[in-house]
C-alpha cells in the first residue's frame, strides 16, 4: 500500500473490503414462500446488505443485524434469528 | 510596462497575470485593495474568474480548498484577524496539499484592536504548513505572487506571500509589471495531481487514523524540505525570463561584515541605507534580508551568518513568553554549530510603531559592543519603547 | 475484490455506521436520487467520519471533507471552480448534519444560499451532536434527553424549542427548500431531485433517526421516522419560491405520545409534559394547515 499526499484515497467504495457482517448478533432469515419481492427491505437497509427480488436476497457479509427489515417487511416475511443457532 | 503601484494592486495584478480561476477573499483593512481590484477586474472583463463575494475569511478560505480540488487556479488575500479567523483551514489546506496562493498584508493582532503593520499575523501561523515568504518592495510583491502560483502547483502546498500593511500595502512604487504572455510562458495552466471528478471519483479529507497520520505528516514535511529547492529553481527560471532574482535570502554587504543584522519585509530597506552610511565610513555591517521563512533555510543562513562576531535580528514580532520566532529559528540553526555568532533579538515596530534610523543604530551599537566583548548581556531586547510609560527598560 | 458488492449504490457497505443507522441510509437513498454527476463537500460528522477511516472510503462519488462549519462554503467553491472551468452537467452538494448546519455551520450556509450559489444543500437531522456523544445541538427537540441537556434536579432534558432551519432558508429566498423524513423514502428523492434540477440554492432537510442517541432499538429506525410524520412532530412540506405545499398529510394525525414513548430520550416525560409537547405539534399542525 502507498500513502498518498494528503491522504486522498483514489479506489471508490474499497471500504467494501471491510466485512462488517461480523457485527452481526441477529441474522435476517427470508421466508421465500412469504416473500413477494415488493423490495421494501432493500430500501430501508442502511448498509445496504439486501438485495431485491423474488425472494429478497441477504449478503451476510455486511448485514450489521439492526432487524430494519425485518420490521418493515408488510408480509412478515423475515425473522431475526440469534447468530450461531439455526 | 512601468507603473507606480501599491503592493495591494502589485498582489492583485499578479493574481490576474497568473489567470486565476476563482477568487474567494473577504476585506480586511489594509488588504482591502486586493479585493476590490480583482472584483474590478472581473467586472470589467479583464478577468475571467469567479469572484465569491464570501461572508467571512473562514468561508472564504473554505472555498478556495473547495475550488483548487475540483481544480480551479485559486487565490485569497487577507490580514490579521482574518488570517486568524481562516487559522483552522489553513492547516486543513496544506494537509490537503492543495496549492493556494494568499497575499497577506501583514499586520498586527488584537488585542488591543491595532489595524498597522507588524508580521505578528503570519508568524502566529508559522506553523501551518504553508510556504512563507516576504517581500521587501512591491516589485517582489508581484514578482513573488507570480513566482508563487508555479512553486505551489508543482509542489501541492500553499503559499502565502507577505508584505508589509500600509508601508507596502498602500504606498506607491515603480513596478515593472511582467506582460501577460511572458507570464502565460512561465506560468502554465495547473494540472492537478487529483481532482474531484465524477469521471474519476477520489475521496479527500478522511479520518487519518493514529495508522497512517504521522506518515502522512512527515510527506507533508518531506515536501516542505522540497520546496526549498523548488523555490530556488522557479526564483532562477523567473530571473532568466524576467531579469530579476530574490533567492531565499539577500546577503548585503554581508560577507566580510563582523556585525550583521538579520530582517524580513520592507524594514530591510530601511536597513540598507543604515548599512550604507556604516560602510562609508569603514564600518564592517552587513545585512541578510530572509525572504523565505518557511521552509526555513537553515544552511543558507548558517552560510551566510557564520562567519560573523554578532548578528541583530530585527522582528516585527514576538512569541509571547519566548522571543521572536525569526531569533528562534536562527538560534536553532545554529545548535549544532561549533562556530556561531552571538546573537540579539530586537522586538521592533509592534503595531505599525515607525523603526527609525535611531534604533536601527542602536541595534546595531548593542551588537557590535557584544562582538567585541564576547557576550550578550540580554538576548532580547525592545526597540523604539515609550519606556517611562510602560516602566519597563527596553 | 473479484465481485464490486451493490454497484448500483454509489455508497458502497462496509461503512462504520451503527446498524439501524438512518443518517447513512439518508445517505445512499440521496446519492441514489441524485446519481453520479454529484461532488459532494461533507461536514465533519458521523457521516463523514464512519465513511472514510483512511485508506478505506465509502463513497463512489467524489467526495470531500474539510471541517465541521464549511460544507456550505466548500460546496460554494467548487461550484464556482465548475463554473470557472466551464465544467457542465456536475452538481455540488453539500451534506451535513444538524449540528454542522443549525450552530456551527449556520453562518457558511446562509453565506452560500444569499449569494445565490448553485449548491443543494442536504441536513441530515439526527437532533443533536450525536458523533460526539450525543450532546445537544439547536436542532434537539423541546425537552429531549442529552448529554448536555441531561435529566436530574433542575433540568428536564432539552429547554429550548428547536430551531426552524427550513424556516430561516426560506426567509433567505432560497428558490427551494424542503423536509423530507428516512421512512418516506420515494418523496425524499423525488424532492432532492427537483432540488437538484435548479440551478441555485436549495435546501432539504430530512429526519434521519439515531438509535443510540434516541434510545431506540436497532430495528426501530424507519418505525421513529414514520411516526414523527405521522403525529405531525415531522411535517413533510416544500416550499418552492416562497409557496408553501405540504407533500404529506396524515390521514389520522395520531398522538404525539405514541411517537414519544417509543423513545428512550423521552421516557422521562410526565403527562403533563407530553400536554405541553402535543400542544407544540398542535399549533405547528395548525401553522401548516394539517387537522
Amino acid at each position: 500500500m502507498k500513502l498518498t499526499a494528503g491522504a486522498v484515497i483514489v479506489e471508490p467504495g474499497n471500504a467494501a473490503k471491510n466485512k462488517t457482517g461480523s457485527w452481526r448478533a441477529f441474522r435476517p432469515i427470508i421466508d421465500v414462500e412469504k416473500c413477494t419481492g415488493c423490495g421494501i427491505c432493500s430500501i430501508y437497509c442502511p448498509e445496504p446488505a439486501i438485495h431485491k427480488g423474488k425472494p429478497a436476497k441477504v449478503d451476510y457479509d455486511y448485514c450489521k443485524g439492526c432487524g430494519i427489515c425485518a420490521n418493515e417487511c408488510p408480509f412478515h416475511a423475515i425473522t431475526m434469528v440469534p447468530e450461531g443457532k439455526r | 510596462m512601468r507603473r507606480m503601484l501599491t503592493g495591494n494592486e502589485a498582489a492583485a495584478i499578479a493574481a490576474k497575470l497568473a489567470r486565476v480561476k476563482v477568487i474567494s477573499a473577504y476585506p480586511i483593512t489594509p488588504q482591502t485593495v486586493v479585493v476590490e481590484k480583482l472584483s474590478e477586474f472581473v467586472a470589467d472583463g479583464e478577468l475571467d474568474a469567479e469572484f465569491m463575494k464570501v461572508e467571512s475569511e473562514h468561508s472564504a478560505l473554505s472555498a478556495c480548498v473547495g475550488a483548487a480540488a475540483t481544480g480551479a487556479r485559486t487565490f485569497t488575500a487577507t490580514s490579521s484577524q482574518g488570517l486568524m479567523l481562516m487559522s483552522e483551514i489553513l492547516f486543513v489546506a496544506s494537509g490537503m496539499r492543495l496549492p493556494i496562493v494568499m497575499a497577506n498584508a501583514n499586520r498586527a493582532l488584537s488585542a488591543p484592536l491595532n489595524i498597522w503593520c507588524d508580521q505578528q499575523d503570519s508568524m502566529a501561523v508559522r506553523d501551518c504548513g504553508w510556504i512563507q515568504l516576504y517581500c521587501e518592495n512591491n516589485q517582489e510583491i508581484i514578482d513573488t505572487t507570480i513566482q508563487a502560483f508555479r512553486v505551489a502547483e508543482s509542489l501541492s502546498l500553499p503559499v502565502m506571500v507577505c508584505y508589509d500593511g500600509y508601508i507596502l500595502s498602500h504606498t506607491a512604487e515603480p513596478v515593472d509589471v511582467p506582460e501577460q504572455g511572458d507570464v502565460d510562458e512561465f506560468l502554465p495552466p495547473y494540472q492537478p495531481q487529483y481532482v474531484l471528478d465524477p469521471e474519476k471519483p477520489v475521496t479527500m479529507g478522511p479520518m487519518g487514523v493514529p495508522e497512517y497520520y504521522e506518515d502522512i505528516k512527515c510527506m507533508q514535511q518531506e515536501a516542505m524540505r522540497a520546496a526549498k529547492e523548488k523555490l530556488v529553481k522557479v526564483d532562477a527560471e523567473f530571473g532568466k525570463k524576467f531579469g530579476r532574482r530574490y533567492k531565499l535570502l539577500e546577503r548585503y554587504h554581508s560577507d566580510d561584515a563582523d556585525v550583521i543584522l538579520l530582517t524580513m519585509g520592507s524594514l530591510s530597506s530601511s536597513v540598507k541605507e543604515i548599512v550604507d552610511r556604516y560602510r562609508e565610513r569603514g564600518e564592517k555591517i552587513g545585512l541578510v534580508k530572509l525572504r523565505s521563512f518557511r521552509p526555513f533555510p537553515v544552511e543558507e543562513l548558517i552560510d551566510a551568518l557564520g562567519h560573523a562576531k554578532a548578528v541583530a535580528i530585527l522582528e516585527k514580532n514576538i512569541s509571547f513568553g519566548s522571543a521572536g520566532a525569526l531569533f528562534l529559528d536562527t538560534a536553532a540553526s545554529f545548535i549544532n554549530v561549533e562556530k556561531a555568532p552571538l546573537m540579539l533579538d530586537f522586538i521592533c515596530g509592534l503595531g505599525g510603531r515607525d523603526v527609525e534610523a535611531l534604533q536601527i543604530k542602536e541595534a546595531i551599537r548593542a551588537a557590535s559592543r557584544a562582538a567585541e566583548s564576547g557576550e550578550v548581556r540580554k538576548a532580547v531586547r525592545w526597540l523604539g519603547l515609550r519606556e517611562k510609560l510602560v516602566g519597563l527598560r527596553a | 475484490m473479484s465481485e464490486v458488492p451493490f454497484p448500483e449504490s454509489l455508497v458502497a457497505p462496509g461503512h462504520r455506521a451503527c446498524a439501524g443507522c438512518g443518517c447513512i441510509l439518508a445517505m445512499r437513498l440521496a446519492l441514489e436520487a441524485l446519481g453520479k454527476n454529484v461532488i459532494v463537500s461533507m461536514a465533519t460528522g458521523c457521516m463523514e467520519v464512519v465513511t472514510t477511516p483512511y485508506p478505506e472510503t465509502s463513497w463512489r462519488v467524489p467526495w470531500i471533507h474539510v471541517a465541521f462549519e464549511n460544507a456550505a462554503a466548500v460546496a460554494s467553491g467548487v461550484s464556482a471552480a465548475l463554473k470557472s472551468l466551464g465544467k457542465k452537467g456536475v452538481k455540488s452538494v453539500a451534506i451535513a448534519g444538524d449540528g454542522g448546519t443549525a450552530d456551527i455551520g449556520l453562518q457558511a450556509l446562509s453565506g452560500t444560499v444569499e449569494r445565490g450559489d448553485n449548491v443543494l444543500y442536504i441536513c441530515y437531522d439526527n437532533e443533536a451532536y450525536e458523533n460526539t456523544g450525543i450532546q445537544r445541538s439547536s436542532s434537539t427537540p423541546f425537552k429531549a434527553w442529552t448529554t448536555t441537556t441531561p435529566i436530574g434536579k433542575f433540568s428536564r432534558g432539552e429547554n429550548r424549542p428547536k430551531k426552524n432551519l427550513p424556516a430561516i432558508i426560506a426567509a433567505h429566498g432560497a428558490p427551494y427548500v424542503a423536509t423530507a423524513s428516512v421512512a418516506y423514502p420515494v418523496d425524499f428523492m423525488t424532492k432532492l431531485k427537483k432540488a437538484a434540477a435548479i440551478e441555485g440554492p436549495t435546501y432539504v432537510h430530512v429526519l434521519a433517526p439515531c438509535t443510540p442517541g434516541w434510545r431506540i432499538d436497532n430495528s426501530k429506525t424507519i418505525e421513529v421516522a414514520r411516526l414523527a410524520v405521522l403525529t405531525g412532530f415531522w411535517i413533510l412540506y416544500e416550499i418552492e419560491n416562497g409557496k408553501l405545499n405540504v407533500t404529506f398529510r396524515p390521514p389520522k394525525r395520531r398522538p404525539v405520545a405514541d411517537y414519544l414513548k417509543m423513545q428512550g430520550r423521552f421516557k422521562h416525560l410526565t403527562d403533563a409534559e407530553i400536554s405541553e409537547i402535543q400542544k407544540m405539534v398542535d399549533d405547528q399542525c395548525k401553522h401548516f394547515g394539517i387537522e
